[in-house]
């Protein structure tokens, strides 16, 4: 973990989200720097979701302020955050299984000799892909194999790889370690240890197994009923503390259905 | 190819993943059976020896021009469904826009316009009308399958309406008849450039890979930012172009457009072309041989079972238990071809 904050990415001030009646965001202060892991934790129904797709620019907030590097910033699009670095990995990995890996990792940005179909210039896809996977040392029995072939880990690095290749500044990776076993989970860890030690790039980690992510992890905020209730870096914090506070968070919670249940 | 893979293995200090090793004897016949159009092609060989065993008249250029017959416009047409099927789609109407178009072409000559022209006016309708299924089925979310169901009764009505339910007999030069129709191997040149052209298209161009992800995994393709309404939407001109351009073929074929030409039969065909060719009703899996293959195992069935002389009720028995019976195999060839594999 490195000891001094690389400058800051990505914050939100006062950020709110209703949709009608609900609020589902209530007041978020959230700070991403370069180089950092961010573990973002909560309940179903937290607003956690509600915050990546607005880190996404999926959803505009109701009320509060995006900072971008510094500057005040409106997403209008997920392709407009994209544009400026903000690349998303979601469950689904938005992969094809019938074209192969390298096809993949350029889909929509494919490099064309011309044309009026635009014919695709597969020897430099593959000779790139094949660079990009060696560079981040994910390991697939080859880029010419269909993605339906690959592992549930094999896919996740896939998608990974081809998020970082867009000059990713940001990268919001949705449940990574979902649906996969002690060994697919450790490989993209490991991916994600990498990425952190090369130091150019701010990752957010939407988790539910927070055990699993922690040692990957600088700082771990957890979402609770619209408002970060919890921001603690992992070196001052632990597994167990975490635990603590989601049974407390939990509890509460409960308390607060039977008194609304009486 | 496994190259990479392994030199991935050798450099790595994480637990070690799949690397390939196949003897060469599994990679050949994996070789085999990786080459999709191959069971439908070996189909057709051992269906044309029995033919020719029976009949030494089978493979002679008379009959050979025959199966063009039978072969050619059905291709072409199957070409078109192989691409929207690809993306995901069907279409039912192609048949009628095949009747539709050298209607279109034969009121463009007689206004006064040059054959050529009047040919290109016939296609450019009847992209229109793909243009149509297209923009119903991705704009207000209709399946193709009823999108296309409407549009296959509107357009034979049409036909009817502006024909008055007569033939009538298309004038061009003879060069020109000659060549887009009038002559065999010029249909069946047509056919095959067709299908070589978009066999291209589809695995070599930005468009076909556009088309594969979009019929492949919808969400995803939307996800990188693929225009796939736009995509589904230029397949189905290009289908309804195909279909035209198969029926003005045929008029020249035969000298005379027949307002119940073509219809659902020669769609059914087409899209029976397709399937057996090995193109996947679901979706972002086709071939553009496969389904030119697959059109002339239709033809080769139809032409051997008529010089057997057998009924044509019967032959529709024939047929149908050979889609059936091709397709089982297909099927479960597949499934074999993917547990190899992995």
């Amino acid at each position: 973990m490195p000891a001094s904050l690389g400058p800051e990415v990505l914050r939100t001030e006062h950020v709110e989200k209703s949709f009608g009646r609900i609020a589902a965001l209530k007041d978020v202060n959230l700070r991403l720097h370069r180089g950092e892991v961010l573990g973002l934790l909560g309940d179903n129904g937290a607003g956690k979701s509600t915050l990546m797709k607005i880190l996404t620019g999926y959803y505009q907030p109701s009320a509060g302020q995006l900072y971008f590097e510094g500057t005040p910033i409106h997403f209008r699009s997920v392709s407009h955050a994209r544009s400026l670095g903000i690349e998303t990995v979601y469950q689904d990995l938005a992969l094809v299984d019938q074209l192969s890996v390298y096809r993949n990792m350029f889909l929509q940005r494919e490099p064309v000799f011309g044309g009026a179909f635009g014919i695709l210039d597969e020897r430099q896809m593959r000779r790139q892909a094949i660079e990009m996977l060696e560079r981040m040392q994910v390991r697939v029995p080859s880029v010419d194999v269909d993605i339906a072939k690959l592992s549930g880990g094999q896919r996740q690095a896939v998608a990974i790889a081809r998020a970082v290749y867009q000059k990713a500044k940001v990268l919001l990776l949705d449940e990574p370690t979902a649906a996969m076993g002690a060994k697919e989970s450790a490989l993209i860890l490991d991916l994600i240890q990498r990425l952190k030690e090369g130091g150019d790039i701010a990752m957010i980690i939407i988790a539910h197994n927070y055990a699993q992510i922690f040692d990957v992890c600088d700082r771990i905020n957890l979402v609770e009923a619209g408002v970060i209730a919890f921001d603690k870096r992992t070196s001052e914090t632990s597994v167990q503390e975490l635990t603590d506070t989601v049974v407390r968070e939990y509890r509460s919670a409960r308390e607060l259905v039977h008194r609304q249940q009486q | 190819m496994t190259k990479e893979g392994a030199s991935h293995g050798a450099e790595s200090t994480g637990p070690p993943l799949v690397v390939e090793k196949r003897s060469l004897l599994r990679r050949a016949g994996g070789m085999v059976l990786r080459w999709r159009e191959a069971s439908i092609l070996l189909a057709g060989v051992i269906l044309a020896a029995y033919f020719q065993s029976t009949n030494p008249a089978f493979l002679s250029i008379s009959n050979i021009e025959n199966l063009i017959d039978y072969t050619a416009t059905t291709s072409i047409i199957a070409a078109g469904e192989v691409m929207v099927l690809v993306c995901g789609e069907l279409d039912l109407s192609a048949g009628m826009v095949y009747a539709l178009s050298p209607f279109i072409m034969h009121f463009a000559m007689t206004a006064g316009l040059p054959a050529i022209v009047a040919i290109i006016v016939s296609l450019v309708a009847a992209g229109f009308v793909g243009l149509v299924n297209g923009a119903v089925t991705t704009l207000l979310s209709v399946p193709a399958f009823v999108t296309t169901l409407g549009t296959m009764f509107l357009i034979n009505g049409l036909t009817l309406t502006i024909s008055g339910g007569f033939p009538v007999q298309p004038n061009a030069a003879a060069a020109i008849a000659a060549t887009f129709g009038g002559d065999p191997w010029a249909r069946l040149a047509w056919s095959l450039v067709i299908a070589i052209v978009l066999q291209f298209v589809l695995n070599r161009t930005r468009f076909g890979l556009h088309t594969i992800a979009t019929g492949g995994n919808l969400v995803a393709a939307r996800e990188v930012g693929i225009k796939v309404r736009s995509i589904k939407v230029r397949n189905f001109a290009l289908c309804s172009a195909l279909g035209g351009f198969a029926g003005v073929i045929d008029a020249f074929r035969i000298g005379s457009i027949d307002p119940l030409a073509g219809g659902s039969e020669i769609t059914f065909a087409a899209i029976a072309a397709a399937v057996i060719g090995g193109t996947l009703l679901t979706g972002g899996s086709g071939t553009l041989i496969g389904a030119f293959i697959g059109a002339l195992v239709l033809g080769i069935l139809k032409d051997g079972f008529t010089l057997l002389g057998v009924s044509a009720f019967t032959f529709d028995m024939i047929l149908g238990a050979a889609i059936l019976a091709t397709m089982t195999v297909n099927v479960h060839l597949t499934q074999w071809r993917e547990r190899g594999e992995t």
